[in-house]
């Protein structure tokens, strides 16, 4: 009897919760933003969050849904596909899954859901094929972005040792490292050094972000970066540990700098050890992804989009670089010359396709040649980047 | 005796009563309204198939744990080495998944046994360490732990890294045949692995109710000297505990990499063998208690996911109920020892005083 009530109990409660799911209002357009760190990382995670926060500023009766911190360290009793099902339930048409690590994982989901439209971010895999028609690629050309923060350390550095703290290992961080590697060498020379002096070393934690116990504790590698004589460090991870260390060294007289990465806002950590941020504005290129799912014309396609030469800095740019108070006046505007020259590069219609300074004589770390002397570097071998170039100190695999 | 059962009674009402309020008053603190919250967690865990099938992805690891560490407890270990033994369940799955290419049932079952041996022989050397050298199981379980998750990580970034690459993140997928199949796209649950977890939970009640083993367990855990004073070998139960409850924290772990994440993945045990001991403790270490539990913890944790995404609210409120829940619970059980002897005392005295004024006019007679 008791038995019977009960069951009766927990049927009857399970349709009063199910008759009161609200309803969505008609003209209501919902996104979900799926992010592998918290959205106020002050990094990678919090360019996205920002990129979301754009869409619901300029796309009227959009709302954004979103679920942080995605990894198996902080939320191991979720997964993608649960999350983007909670967002398909909320309504969402449209799911950005904003992480490398996302990867796979948005093809199986995007299979399962097939009437919502999935963004994966920095992947590739509509260019190679292997995606579901339901899925897109967008990632911005931060290659342009690293040559200029990589000029800005070979401009500033007074011991002629650069340090690189990388993520995890793959075709992304393995270019991006190696674009800041040219640009530092390129300016180097440019201040009057001997560019083959210059030592760039690269560190890899192992993930995008600091997991106790899992990667290396990017404080330590940062520390260990400046204590063996690198007086510039650049992230290319997810969070801000190399602009704060820095901080923290500068407070206590040394003359060192940092250049953080991801998120326009993160040189305000330590102003003066900053000599600038390359950073990421994702807003309008989703909410072009935003508008074309609403009006039904959008296709899936693999997006690698370049920074508006006009203005890295405008609203317009998916990439930028936000100089910062550490870099001295004389290289300020060393700076803006070189980044002018990649400008007139980029628009020069006589030039092919191509990342400046990518240009042979240049070879893989392990003296296979990449470009002859004359030669550009095709750009999606720049993408597919198999090891670390010749000159760079750091693991390729 | 009436009174005993209205004390147990509410005495197990009580602590989830006020782990529930507790919670409330931190949603309204934080300015939200607790009744949308609950039935947000209820909406999210609850609202159709597959949302109950994330559920079940969830529960279905996580009560093999609890099965498994009901037995430690019977036995008196504290088998902290949990995670660990799932971690390695985990880690000789995806050996099998990636090295072994035999038809998909065959694959399959390969892959399992490789599991149960994994979390099994990694259990069995936290039980010979406590038994011949004498390292608590506690100390000993920590060091496997932390073990375990070094190799995972080592063979996720080396030996069994992608081919783009070291990360700390993944391996390679592993190939479809060597993954468990969900059963539909409406309910994704690994049928297989299902029948492997109800096989488990009775398993486990009978071997404990009805079986010689079960008894030695027992008398084990209550007193591991007398019992062995009266000719239980002891040594043979702690460490056969120690490995049939390593057996079904591999096979745990093997969900984790075979079905839920399709590759190995650094924690991929996901702190799930530490919410089996919280669960097994609410349960009082009773078998037919736990799966019901472990379901409820299940439904929490995967209905929350919910919060963040309709509401914004953190998800590990649903961790904070839990915890409140297994601490009220713990505190509730002192408290109701004291109860009852204080009530029994009560009785007494109530009796004592009865059969004295009682006892003259008998006298009389």
């Amino acid at each position: 009897m008791t038995r019977k009530v009960s069951l009766a109990v927990v049927i009857v409660t399970v349709m009063v919760a199910l008759t009161l799911v609200p309803v969505f209002a008609q003209d209501e357009f919902v996104f979900g933003m799926v992010f592998v760190g918290p959205e106020n990382d002050r990094g990678w995670s919090q360019a996205q969050y920002e990129g979301g926060q754009y869409i619901e500023q300029n796309l009227p009766g959009s709302r954004m849904v979103f679920f942080p911190s995605l990894n198996t360290a902080d939320n191991p009793e979720t997964t993608l596909m649960d999350v983007a099902q909670n967002m398909v339930d909320e309504g969402a048409k449209v799911i950005f899954t904003t992480s490398d690590a996302f990867e796979e994982d948005t093809d199986a989901v995007a299979e399962a859901v097939p009437d919502v439209v999935f963004i994966n971010t920095s992947g590739d895999n509509v260019l190679t094929g292997e995606a579901p028609a339901n899925v897109g690629n967008v990632m911005g050309q931060m290659e342009w972005g690293k040559l200029i923060a990589g000029c800005a350390a070979g401009l500033t550095t007074e011991t002629g040792k650069i340090g690189y703290l990388g993520p995890l290992i793959n075709g992304e961080t393995r270019r991006f490292a190696a674009s800041a590697y040219l640009g530092a060498r390129y300016c180097y020379g440019l201040k009057g050094g001997n560019p083959d002096d210059l030592q760039f070393t690269v560190t890899w934690i192992g993930f995008w972000f600091n997991i106790p116990g899992v990667t290396l504790d990017p404080t330590e590698e940062v520390n260990t970066l400046y204590d063996t004589g690198a007086d510039v460090v650049l992230s290319g991870i997810d969070t801000a540990q190399a602009i704060e260390i820095a901080g923290q060294r500068v407070a206590n007289g040394e003359r060192v700098w940092a250049i953080p990465y991801d998120f326009v806002g993160s040189c305000d950590i330590a102003p003066d050890a900053c000599l600038g941020v390359p950073f990421f504005h994702w807003g309008p290129a989703y909410l072009a992804v935003a508008q074309a799912v609403q009006d039904g014309s959008w296709s899936p396609s693999w997006d690698w989009v370049s920074p508006d030469w006009a203005d890295i800095n405008s609203d317009q740019s998916i990439v930028g670089f936000l100089q910062g108070a550490g870099l001295s006046d004389e290289n300020k505007a060393a700076l803006n010359g070189v980044i002018a020259d990649l400008a007139g590069y980029a628009t020069n219609p006589f030039v092919p396709d191509s990342f400046a300074l990518w240009a042979g004589p240049l070879n893989l770390q392990d003296g296979t040649e990449l470009a002859a002397a004359g030669q550009l570097v095709d750009p999606l071998d720049v993408w597919y980047l198999p090891q670390l170039l010749q000159g760079m100190v750091g693991a390729s695999e | 005796m009436r009174s005993h059962r209205l004390i147990s009674a509410t005495f197990i009402v009580l602590p989830v009563v006020v782990a529930v309020l507790f919670t409330s008053l931190l949603v309204m603190l934080v300015g939200n309204e607790p009744g949308e919250v609950f039935q947000t967690v209820w909406m999210g865990a609850f609202r159709n198939s597959n949302a109950l099938a994330a559920v079940v992805n969830f529960w279905r690891p996580l009560v093999m744990v609890s099965m498994g560490l009901v037995i430690t407890f019977t036995a008196g270990l504290w088998n902290i080495g949990v995670e660990g033994q799932m971690m390695m369940g985990a880690v000789f799955a995806s050996w099998a998944a990636r090295s072994l290419a035999l038809p998909h049932p065959i694959q399959i079952s390969a892959e399992i046994a490789a599991a149960a041996l994994g979390g099994a022989l990694w259990a069995g050397l936290a039980g010979v360490l406590k038994t011949r050298l004498g390292v608590n199981e506690i100390f000993g379980g920590v060091g496997l732990n932390a073990l375990a998750n070094l190799l995972a990580i080592y063979l996720i970034s080396g030996p069994w890294q992608p081919p783009e690459g070291g990360s700390a993140h993944s391996t390679t997928p592993f190939p479809a045949n060597s993954l468990l199949q969900p059963a539909s796209t409406e309910f994704p649950v690994s049928m297989v692995a299902l029948g492997l977890a109800f096989a488990s939970i009775i398993g486990v009640t009978l071997a404990l109710r009805g079986t010689r083993w079960g008894l030695q367990l027992k008398a084990t855990g209550k007193s591991s000297a007398s019992a062995r004073l009266m000719g239980v070998p002891t040594t043979r139960s702690v460490i056969s505990a120690m490995m049939v409850c390593g057996m079904l924290a591999g096979l745990a772990g093997s969900y984790r990499v075979l079905f839920t994440y399709e590759s190995l993945r650094p924690l991929v045990s996901g702190g799930i063998g530490f919410l089996g001991l919280l669960v097994v403790l609410l349960a009082g270490i009773r078998a037919l208690w736990t799966p019901f539990i472990a379901f409820a913890f299940a439904a929490i944790m995967a209905g929350s996911t919910r919060l963040r995404v309709s509401l914004q609210l953190d998800a590990s409120l649903a961790g904070v109920l839990q915890g409140a829940l297994v601490l009220l619970v713990l505190l509730s059980n002192g408290l109701r020892g004291r109860v009852v002897e204080w009530s029994d005392r009560r009785a007494a005295k109530q009796a004592a005083s009865v059969s004295e004024t009682a006892s003259p006019g008998a006298r009389h007679e």
